[in-house]
């Protein structure tokens, strides 16, 4: 009798409690973009720098604005400071959690604001190891997840792009088990092979509650490229509303 | 008295008075407040070869065109941005064109930002349109001839500009105390028409004349995947009248319109939906013109990084063989190729086809970045059996090839 009773509480718990991987997985990445809540809206400088196989480096320089929607995703707006002959192109993009995201691209030669397609997510963007997916704003709803185990201090969880449009097949997360900050990310291509690696650096406290890299280093292990981006003067709660991202906005970005 | 001494100056000159002295009661005010101010100084300086394929059809013309071109920028900001001055001039020297051989003021505006609305007084330039082989909504600024021959450069215009953030879209309202008159090519440049336009042969319909003001106002909005702008425009028109005499000589002069302007982008996907139509109502003619078409873009090609980008659009203007842009009834077809490379190559071909006649004009550019602040572009604009019936006509044997290197600072 006792053992049936075992039996069953065993099957019980089991059942209540235990999580697929896939659950766990996508608990993580809750877990880290509510870990991450609050900021409201924030600013930063960018280089970045690109090297090529021969190990030749050139710069760019960038700025970013960035609203926190809980509703629905970010908002954002990216500034060109150099090379000098794109000064002032400007982007800005209404990131959603479900369906594209609405993106605007400001041309300053011709004070043009043009509506471009966000299909292009697997692009390089400015010649960069970056992907434009790589680089917009990381919205739990883009992707499924799936567990795979906890080693050296990190959640290792495997994601899944939703949208079909995506370069990747799949991305290794490495969340630090301790606060949620990503420490690294692997990207494989469409075919199943590694195609790069994210690695976060030189995390600071914000706030006493945002973690933010210093330095992401990015490298193609099939083109033998780099890029890296640093991360300098970073704000938070400026105040910036829904205003500070309309076309106006872009334009004097831009000017 | 005081006009007299102002009719006795270029209009680039008069717009140049006024603005230093514009810049200078700003700069006082400026000075006062010293805290925060950000300042920046950019530009280029361009040298450019233009070279034609065929002799020129009129006296004076040559084949090989050296010039060079400096645009300096400026711009002051204050109060964390919100309030600022804006400063691009444009100056270029041309071998043989004496009328190429011109400056301008671009932008130079003050310009206060709030929550909801911002105000811009000054020289600046307004862009509205979806479409890329013509702009037809586009009205605000007046087309620098002789620097583009798509027509894509402008005049910086005289403003007051107000804009207006809503929940239910943008309201632009402008004031524009001063027409620009086009400046079109001298006695040895290519691509003018057969007769010499100078400035001093334009009349206008307002006795006002370049005094008369213009006023516009665009409500512009987007919704999902639809990005709208409605715009009327009443003023004197940018686009001059031509007038036969019975003698034969030809009247040229710039008359009081009313247009209205409808410009829509739908975004799916890679698809973008665009169309622009313009209604023109004044006393010497009302015309309609339409500009419509798709394009769509292969992104990531086969994993190069490269950008495909097909361009198809069609355009109407119902004044048929008065239309000055000679797109009456054509269609555009344009192939663009974004390499996304860290020199950000790109080449755009295109090509213009009348659909009655046997007009054609392909164009060619391409750009690369050279180090880290060089940039080198290579156009080509190709005419083919131009029409007789049409303006363009008069540069039929004006195709040429241009290759620029500009440093950038």
């Amino acid at each position: 009798m006792k053992t049936i009773f075992t039996y069953i509480l065993t099957v019980l718990t089991i059942t209540l409690f235990a999580q697929s991987a896939e659950e766990k997985g996508l608990e993580i990445a809750k877990k880290a973009d509510l870990v991450d809540l609050g900021f409201e809206s924030s600013s930063v400088k960018m280089t970045m720098i690109l090297t090529n196989k021969q190990g030749q480096e050139s710069t760019r320089f960038l700025q970013n604005k960035t609203l926190e929607l809980t509703e629905d995703g970010d908002k954002s707006l990216v500034v060109f400071n150099s090379p000098k002959d794109v000064q002032g192109t400007a982007t800005m993009t209404f990131t959603h959690k479900e369906g594209p995201d609405d993106q605007w691209l400001y041309l300053p030669a011709l004070k043009r604001v043009k509506r471009i397609s966000s299909s292009n997510k697997s692009g390089p963007f400015v010649g960069s190891e970056f992907a434009f997916e790589d680089l917009s704003s990381q919205e739990v709803e883009k992707y499924t997840y799936k567990y795979i185990e906890e080693t050296g201090g990190n959640h290792v969880v495997e994601r899944y792009p939703v949208d079909p449009k995506s370069g990747y097949t799949k991305q290794i997360v490495y969340w630090n088990a301790e606060n949620f900050r990503i420490e690294k990310i692997e990207f494989f291509d469409r075919r199943g092979a590694l195609l790069k690696t994210l690695n976060y650096g030189g995390y600071q406290l914000y706030l006493g509650k945002h973690w933010r890299a210093d330095e992401l280093s990015m490298e193609n292990h099939q083109s033998n490229k780099k890029t890296k981006l640093i991360f300098e003067d970073y704000a938070f709660k400026i105040g910036l509303a829904d205003n500070d991202f309309s076309q106006n906005s872009l334009i004097r970005a831009g000017r | 008295m005081r006009i007299q001494i102002l009719s006795r100056i270029g209009s680039a000159w008069r717009v140049a008075i006024l603005a230093v002295f514009f810049f200078s009661v700003l700069n006082s005010t400026l000075y006062a407040q010293e805290e925060g101010i950000t300042r920046e100084f950019s530009g280029n300086v361009s040298l450019e070869n233009r070279f034609f394929l065929n002799d020129g059809i009129y006296q004076g013309q040559h084949r090989n065109y050296l010039s060079m071109s400096f645009t300096p920028e400026y711009l002051v900001e204050w109060k964390e941005g919100k309030k600022s001055i804006k400063f691009i001039g444009f100056a270029r020297v041309d071998q043989y064109d004496s009328k190429r051989t011109h400056f301008d003021i671009r932008e130079l505006y003050y310009q206060v930002v709030k929550t909801d609305w911002e105000l811009s007084i000054g020289l600046k330039k307004i862009f509205w349109g979806v479409t890329e082989s013509a702009h037809l909504v586009d009205i605000i600024n007046q087309t620098d001839v002789v620097e583009s021959f798509d027509g894509e450069q402008k005049l910086g215009q005289p403003m007051v500009h107000f804009s207006y953030l809503s929940t239910v879209g943008t309201f632009d309202l402008f004031a524009m105390p001063y027409f620009r008159k086009r400046q079109f090519p001298g006695r040895e440049g290519r691509l003018r028409p057969a007769f010499l336009i100078d400035k001093g042969d334009f009349t206008f319909e307002s006795s006002a004349e370049e005094y008369r003001p213009d006023f516009a106002i665009r409500w512009s909005h987007f919704v999902g995947a639809f990005d709208i702008g409605l715009s009327h425009f009443y003023g004197t028109g940018r686009e001059q009248f031509f007038s036969p005499n019975a003698d034969g000589s030809i009247d040229i002069f710039y008359g009081i319109i009313n247009q209205t302007g409808l410009d829509v982008q739908a975004t799916t996907g890679p698809i973008l939906w665009k169309l622009e139509g313009i209604l023109r109502e004044s006393d010497f003619q009302d015309m309609k013109a339409l500009a419509t078409g798709i394009e769509y873009t292969f992104g990531n090609v086969w994993n190069s990084g490269i950008d495909i980008g097909l361009v198809g659009e069609y355009l109407y203007d119902d004044r048929d063989n008065l239309a000055f842009s000679s797109l009456q009834d054509d269609l555009f077809f344009a192939t663009r190729l974004a390499f996304n490379d860290t020199q950000d190559t790109q080449i755009l071909l295109g090509g213009i086809f009348d659909r009655e006649r046997s007009s054609e004009l392909i164009s060619l550019e391409g750009s690369r970045r050279f180090g880290s602040s060089w940039k080198g572009v290579i156009e080509a604009r190709l005419l083919n059996d131009i029409d007789t019936k049409e303006f363009i006509y008069f540069v039929r044997e004006d195709s040429f090839l241009q290759f620029s290197l500009a440093k950038y600072f």
